[in-house]
C-alpha cells in the first residue's frame, strides 16, 4: 500500500480484511488419516464454523483456502498443483499433517517429502494427525494472516524452503 | 483338516508338482513349482473336501537378501563380534526360503471347512513369471497386479497386467530388495 | 476434479424431436470420477463409460494413497512397524496393531497374558464401532443426511475420548507391543465406557429412526450395490460387505483368536447382499461390539497382578514397574522419574498381567526405563540395532477380522532384528477390486451409496 492511501480507503481494507478472514471457504483435499481429525474438527464438538471457516466447497473455483489433509503421493501431485491452479485468487495453502508439512516418516519412494516442494503453503499444521485444537490454533493463525495482507497491503511471502540435506 | 492331512491330500495327488512341504507355528505350506501351480489351484477350489474357495491372498517375497539384514551387534563396526545371544530357541523350526529368488505366495482358506493353505511357488529372476489364476478367482486380477507392480513378476494369462499402486512412467518394482527406498521419480516437483 | 470427455457437438439431428429415433446417434460418454470428488470419501478414480444415466463399464484406478507401507516396514525393527500399522486402517488403528502383534507374537511363538488378549479386545471393538460409525455417517452424509453425520461424529467422538484416557492418543495410538499393550486400562475404565456407549446407543437410535424409515435413504439403498454370496467370495471379499450378501464368516467366530471364543456374541447376516443390507449389518455390529465390550469387561481377570507375599495386600500398578524390585520400586519410581504428559499411562503399565513375560521381546515400561537400572537395560537391549526383538527366520500369516473384514498379516522373519517382509492383506482391496462389478448396470447416482457402503480406507487399499 503506498503512502498515498488516505485513511478511509486503509480502513476499508482492513475491514475487507476482517470480513475476508472471517468468512473463509475452503476446499479440503482430504488423502489419508488427518482426514479423521479434519472430520472431527468440522463437525459440532469442535465446530470449524466458529471461525467463520464451516462452509467447505468441493469445487475448487469457490475456494479461498486449500486444506492438503493427509500424504501426498508422487501419483496425487498433479492433482493436487491442479486444483490449487483452478482456485482463484486470491489463496492460501494450508499444510495439515506432519506429512505435507515434511514427508512425515513416509520417507520413501512414494511419497512428496513436503507439499511445500510444489506448492506456496501458508500455514504448518504439523502433528501425525494434528489435534483439532491445534487444527483451529493454525485457522486462526491463517486468519491473522489474511488480515495482516489487508493491513499492510503485502502478502507476506512464503519462506523459501531450506534444501534438503542428504542422508 | 489339520495342517498334515492338506499338505498330504495335495501332495499324494499331485507327487510331481510339489517339491516340498512343511508345517511352520501350524501354518501348512506347500511348495509347488510353477508348471504345476495351476492345476494344484484348480484341485484345491474344486476339490470337495479341501474346498478352499477363498483366494485370501497373494503376495510376493524376493529372497535376495534374506539373512543380510541388520544383524551386525551394537560394536559390530569396531570389530568386537555380538553373538545373536537373543534369539529364542525353536523346537520347530523353518526350513528355510525356497531356494530362488522370488516366492509367490497364495494363501488360500475354505469357507466351509475353516482351514488354511499355503501355497509358494519360487520364481527365478530369470524367468520371473507364473500361470495367472485370474480364470479360477477373480480376486486375482488385482492382487497380481499388485505383485507385477510390486515385484515385477509376470502372470501368464492375466487378462490385464499393468501397474496398479505406482503410475505409468514409474521405472523399477519398489519392493524389490535391490531398489533403493528413497529412489524417488516425480511426475511434478524436484527430485527430493 | 471432474472432466467430462468432449461430447459430440449438438447437431440439429441429435436435439431435435422432428426426426425418427432411428437417425439418432448413440454415444457412449466417459465420466471421469476422482482422484477427488465430493462424493468420495477416498481418493480413488473411476472412469465410468455412461449410457444417458446408467454406467455401462467402469474402471477403477487405485493407489493415489500409496505410501509404501511394506517398503518402509523393513526398513525399520519389529516394535517401529506399529506407528505404520496405525495409518493402515486409520478409522480402526487398533484393530490393525493387534493383527500385526498378534502376527509376529505367532512368528516367535509367544503368548500374551489373558488380561491382555481382553485389553485387545476391548479396544479393537471400540475401534469397531469407530469405523462402522464413520462409514455409516458418510454414507449418509453423501446422500444428503448431514445430520447422521454430525451425530455419528459425535458418538465417534466420545468413543476417541475413551480411546484418548487409555492410549493418550485419539487416533493413531501404536497401543500394542509384540508381547502386550503398551498399558493396563486405567481405572475407572468400565464407568467411562457405560457412559460413552450410553451416548452412542442414543446415537444408534436416533441414527436408526433418521436412515431405517427413511423413504430417500431407503430408496437409493434397497436393490443397488447387489453382488451374490458367491460372486463375492471369488473376489475375497469378507467382512460386513459379505456378510451382507449372507455368508456367515466372521474370523472372530470361525477362526477365534485372542479370547473371542470365550465371549458371546452375535454375527449378523444379511439376505439380499445390496447396500441396504449392508447398513442394517454395520449398524447391529455396533451393537454386537459393545455387547462384546461389556462381555469383556466383566469377564476380564482382575487387574491387581500379585499379592503382597507376606500381608497378602494387593500391590497397586504403580508401586510394581519391575518384577525384579518388588518392594523397594515404589520409592524410586515415585520419587525421581515421573512421567511427562507425553508418557500418559505409563504408569498403569502392569507388565506381568497385559504383557507376555518376555523380557527379551517386551519393551519395558517407560517409568521402568527412568526408573530403574534393569528397566534401563531392558530398553536398551531393545531398541539398539541387532538386540531387539528378533524371531527366528520363519513365515507365518495371522488374520484378525478388520473393521472391513479379514486382515491379515503375512510376516517373513530372517533372523535379523528387522521383518524381512510384512505383507498386509487389506480387506477393502477384495472389495475395491469388485467394485467395477457392482457399479455396472447401475444408474450414476447409484454409485454413490455404493462407494460409501465399500468403505474405502485409502491407507489400508493402496498402503
Amino acid at each position: 500500500m503506498s503512502n498515498d492511501d488516505s485513511f478511509m480507503t486503509s480502513r476499508l481494507n482492513e475491514a475487507l480484511g476482517w470480513a475476508r478472514k472471517y468468512s473463509i471457504f475452503q476446499y479440503p483435499f482430504v488423502t489419508a488419516c488427518c482426514g479423521m481429525e479434519y472430520m472431527a474438527t468440522a463437525c459440532s464438538h469442535y465446530d470449524v464454523d466458529r471461525f467463520g471457516a464451516g462452509f467447505p466447497r468441493f469445487s475448487p473455483r469457490q475456494a479461498d483456502v486449500l486444506f492438503v489433509v493427509g500424504t501426498i503421493s508422487h501419483k496425487m501431485a498433479p492433482v493436487m498443483k491442479r486444483i490449487w491452479e483452478q482456485m482463484a485468487e486470491p489463496k492460501w495453502v494450508v499444510a495439515f499433517g506432519v506429512c505435507t508439512c515434511t514427508g512425515g516418516f513416509y520417507d520413501n519412494y512414494a511419497t512428496v517429502m513436503g507439499i511445500d516442494t510444489i506448492l506456496p503453503v501458508d500455514v504448518y499444521i504439523p502433528g501425525c494427525p494434528p489435534r483439532p485444537e491445534m487444527v483451529l490454533d493454525g485457522l486462526m493463525k491463517l486468519q491473522d494472516k489474511i488480515q495482516q495482507e489487508h493491513t499492510t497491503g503485502e502478502r507476506a511471502a512464503p519462506e523459501p524452503r531450506p534444501p534438503i540435506l542428504e542422508p | 483338516m489339520n495342517p498334515q492331512d492338506l499338505i498330504e491330500s495335495v501332495t499324494s495327488r499331485f507327487p510331481d508338482a510339489v517339491s516340498s512341504s512343511h508345517v511352520f507355528r501350524a501354518d501348512a505350506t506347500v511348495v509347488v513349482t510353477p508348471e504345476g501351480l495351476l492345476a494344484v489351484a484348480r484341485f484345491l477350489k474344486e476339490d470337495p473336501e479341501l474346498a478352499l474357495n477363498f483366494l485370501m491372498d497373494l503376495s510376493a517375497v524376493d529372497y535376495s537378501a534374506f539373512g543380510q539384514g541388520h544383524a551386525r551387534g551394537l560394536f559390530a563396526s569396531s570389530g568386537v563380534a555380538v553373538a545373536p545371544s537373543f534369539l529364542i530357541p525353536d523346537l520347530d523350526p523353518w526350513p528355510g526360503p525356497p531356494g530362488e529368488r522370488f516366492a509367490v505366495v497364495y494363501h488360500f482358506f475354505s469357507g466351509t471347512q475353516r482351514h488354511r493353505l499355503r501355497l509358494v511357488v519360487p520364481v527365478p529372476e530369470t524367468r520371473a513369471a507364473v500361470e495367472s489364476l485370474t480364470p479360477l478367482w477373480p480376486a486375482a486380477n488385482w492382487l497380481e497386479r499388485e505383485v507385477w507392480d510390486m515385484f515385477g513378476i509376470r502372470f501368464e494369462g492375466h487378462p490385464d497386467l499393468k501397474r496398479i499402486l505406482m503410475y505409468d512412467g514409474f521405472e523399477g518394482h519398489p519392493l524389490r530388495k535391490d531398489y533403493p527406498v528413497a529412489k524417488r521419480q516425480p511426475l511434478i516437483g524436484p527430485q527430493n | 476434479m471432474e472432466e467430462h470427455a468432449p461430447l459430440q457437438e449438438a447437431t440439429p439431428e441429435k436435439v431435435g424431436t422432428h426426426t425418427s429415433s432411428a437417425q439418432l446417434e448413440m454415444r457412449d460418454m466417459l465420466l471421469n470420477i476422482g482422484p477427488a470428488h465430493p462424493a468420495m470419501h477416498g481418493i480413488v478414480r473411476i472412469v465410468a463409460q455412461l449410457d444417458g444415466e446408467q454406467i455401462e463399464k467402469a474402471e477403477v484406478e487405485i493407489g493415489y494413497l500409496h505410501r509404501g507401507f511394506e517398503k518402509m516396514s523393513e526398513q525399520v525393527d519389529y516394535n517401529g512397524v506399529m506407528p505404520y500399522t496405525d495409518r493402515l486402517n486409520y478409522v480402526s488403528p487398533l484393530i490393525n496393531n493387534m493383527g500385526y502383534c498378534m502376527s509376529v507374537e505367532k512368528l516367535i511363538g509367544i503368548s500374551v497374558p489373558v488380561r491382555c488378549h481382553y485389553v485387545r479386545v476391548i479396544l479393537s471393538e471400540i475401534s469397531r464401532i469407530t469405523d462402522h460409525l464413520t462409514c455409516v455417517g458418510a454414507t449418509a452424509m453423501e446422500l444428503g443426511a448431514f445430520t447422521v453425520f454430525l451425530y455419528m461424529i459425535k458418538a465417534r467422538e466420545y468413543l476417541w475420548e475413551l480411546v484418548e484416557k487409555v492410549t493418550g492418543a485419539r487416533l493413531t495410538v501404536s497401543f500394542c507391543r509384540v508381547g502386550g499393550v503398551k498399558a493396563d486400562l486405567p481405572e475407572g475404565f468400565a464407568g467411562l465406557c457405560k457412559e460413552a456407549f450410553a451416548e452412542t446407543r442414543k446415537v444408534l437410535v436416533e441414527s436408526d429412526g433418521l436412515l431405517t424409515r427413511n423413504r430417500i435413504f431407503v430408496d437409493r439403498m434397497n436393490g443397488t450395490g447387489v453382488i451374490s454370496a458367491a460372486d463375492a467370495i471369488g473376489y475375497g471379499i469378507t467382512g460386513p460387505f459379505l456378510r451382507g450378501s449372507g455368508e456367515a464368516y466372521d474370523v472372530r467366530k470361525d477362526c477365534p483368536y485372542a479370547v473371542y471364543d470365550r465371549i458371546d456374541f452375535d454375527v449378523p447376516v444379511g439376505t439380499r447382499g445390496d447396500n441396504m443390507d449392508r447398513y442394517l449389518v454395520r449398524m447391529e455390529e455396533m451393537e454386537q461390539s459393545m455387547r462384546i465390550v461389556e462381555i469383556a469387561l466383566a469377564d476380564m481377570p482382575p487387574g491387581a497382578l500379585q499379592l503382597d507375599p507376606d500381608t497378602g495386600r494387593e500391590i497397586p500398578a504403580a508401586e510394581m514397574v519391575d518384577l525384579a524390585k518388588v518392594g523397594d520400586i515404589g520409592a524410586i519410581s515415585g520419587g525421581c522419574a515421573v512421567a511427562g504428559p507425553t508418557l500418559e499411562g505409563s504408569g498403569r503399565a502392569q507388565r506381568p498381567s497385559i504383557a507376555a513375560d518376555e523380557k527379551r521381546v517386551f519393551l519395558p515400561p517407560k517409568e521402568d526405563v527412568y526408573g530403574n537400572i534393569e528397566g534401563l537395560m531392558s530398553q536398551f537391549k531393545l531398541v539398539m540395532h541387532g538386540h531387539g526383538v528378533r524371531p527366528p527366520a520363519g513365515e507365518v500369516y495371522f488374520p484378525v477380522e478388520g473393521a472391513n473384514g479379514e486382515l491379515g498379516f503375512y510376516v517373513v522373519s530372517d533372523g535379523t532384528g528387522n521383518p524381512y517382509r510384512v505383507r498386509c492383506r487389506p480387506p477393502c482391496f477384495a472389495i475395491m477390486s469388485a467394485l467395477h462389478e457392482l457399479l455396472q448396470g447401475e444408474s450414476m447416482a447409484d454409485m454413490t451409496p455404493t462407494f460409501g457402503s465399500v468403505n474405502m480406507i485409502g491407507g489400508e487399499l493402496d498402503r
